[in-house]
């Protein structure tokens, strides 16, 4: 009977076959832990750690950038400092903040692979890993940027930057026209996750939608 | 000139098509591999750097690159780095792997 009540490892996958890789990633965990590389412990905290990583905590930093003008310089000078003094963890790879400005538009990819600011957006969408952006946003940025529906006029300046092991980036977006007076926390939820990567603007305020008086209300 | 010979991941500047935006949520398994290679290459293990995962999955070889998704790209590459490294021996990953698919069989045959 106590049989019964053993679940599978993946209870989510039960109904499909397991494969090898999935397989070697459990063998791979158990001896480690077996030859006390890490704990059961350490890799549960670590499962958890990375599952809390979103956007939110880069679009935070966007928005104290946006209302204050000395956050903003410390952020470029030290993206990783900035990130301690709003309690948040930027982990001990450098990220170097972009700015967006009415000259200078910034979108960042990773050509060799998938570095990515995880610590401050979480982990990257899957485009971001594909061949077609990989390839093409260093040839052609604008095209691929509209095809996120991104047109950025031919006076401003489009500027690409590839990312590696030792060297991330996170774009700051320009602060959408209109939102003067909003509330920081307000602002933080016009930075999305495209935003950062500098496929999308901030989002625009959409009086409209009531989008206002509902996130104010929060 | 001697031309240049890239390597399969080293797809900057190459023509591709239109980029395919739709998007997955991660399966357990591949956050398994994730959290296996932020601990083996935090600052209180360092048994691995980001730049060795990614040699690792450059000598998968170019056509083992193209079939594997993501993550299992990752675990091929982390096991075999490991392996090299000395840290796990690869009689112990296969016994182990024996040991995990075994378990996981009798698992599903007790199901309803």
């Amino acid at each position: 009977m106590t049989k019964h009540h053993r679940h599978p490892n993946q209870p989510d996958i039960e109904d499909t076959p397991f494969t090898r890789f999935q397989v070697m990633t459990e063998a791979l965990i158990e001896l480690l832990m077996e030859k006390k590389v890490f704990s059961a412990k350490e890799f549960r905290i670590q499962l958890e750690k990375m599952d809390a990583k979103s956007p939110a905590d880069g679009a935070k930093m966007v928005a104290r950038a946006w209302i204050d003008p000395e956050y903003k310089i410390r952020m470029i000078a030290d993206v990783n400092l900035a990130a301690q003094e709003l309690s948040l963890d930027a982990g001990h790879i450098p990220i170097q903040v972009l700015e967006n400005t009415p000259e200078i538009h910034n979108v960042i990819v990773c050509t060799l692979c998938s570095c990515y600011p995880r610590m401050l957006i979480g982990l990257p969408p899957d485009w971001y890993k594909s061949r077609a952006y990989r390839s093409r946003t260093v040839r052609e940025p604008r095209i691929v940027l509209a095809e996120f529906g991104t047109e950025i006029p031919n006076d401003v300046e489009v500027r690409v930057h590839d990312a590696t092991a030792d060297l991330r980036y996170m774009v700051l977006p320009m602060r959408p026209p209109g939102t003067e007076g909003l509330s920081e926390d307000t602002l933080a939820t016009l930075v999305t996750r495209d935003s950062l990567i500098g496929v999308s603007l901030a989002m625009p305020l959409d009086l409209d939608n009531g989008q206002l008086e509902n996130k104010e209300e929060i | 000139m001697v031309k240049h010979l890239r390597k399969p991941h080293d797809l900057g500047g190459l023509q591709d098509g239109q980029v395919d935006r739709s998007e997955h949520t991660h399966e357990p398994w591949e956050k398994r591999v994730d959290s296996i290679m932020r601990l083996v290459s935090d600052k209180k293990r360092l048994i691995l750097t980001v730049d060795e995962l990614r040699r690792g999955i450059e000598d998968l070889g170019p056509s083992v690159y193209d079939e594997l998704s993501y993550y299992e790209r990752w675990i091929s590459s982390l096991t075999n780095v490991l392996i090299e490294k000395g840290v796990v021996t690869s009689d112990e990953v296969g016994h182990k792997m024996n040991d995990v698919e075994a378990r996981w069989s009798a698992d599903r045959e007790i199901e309803p």
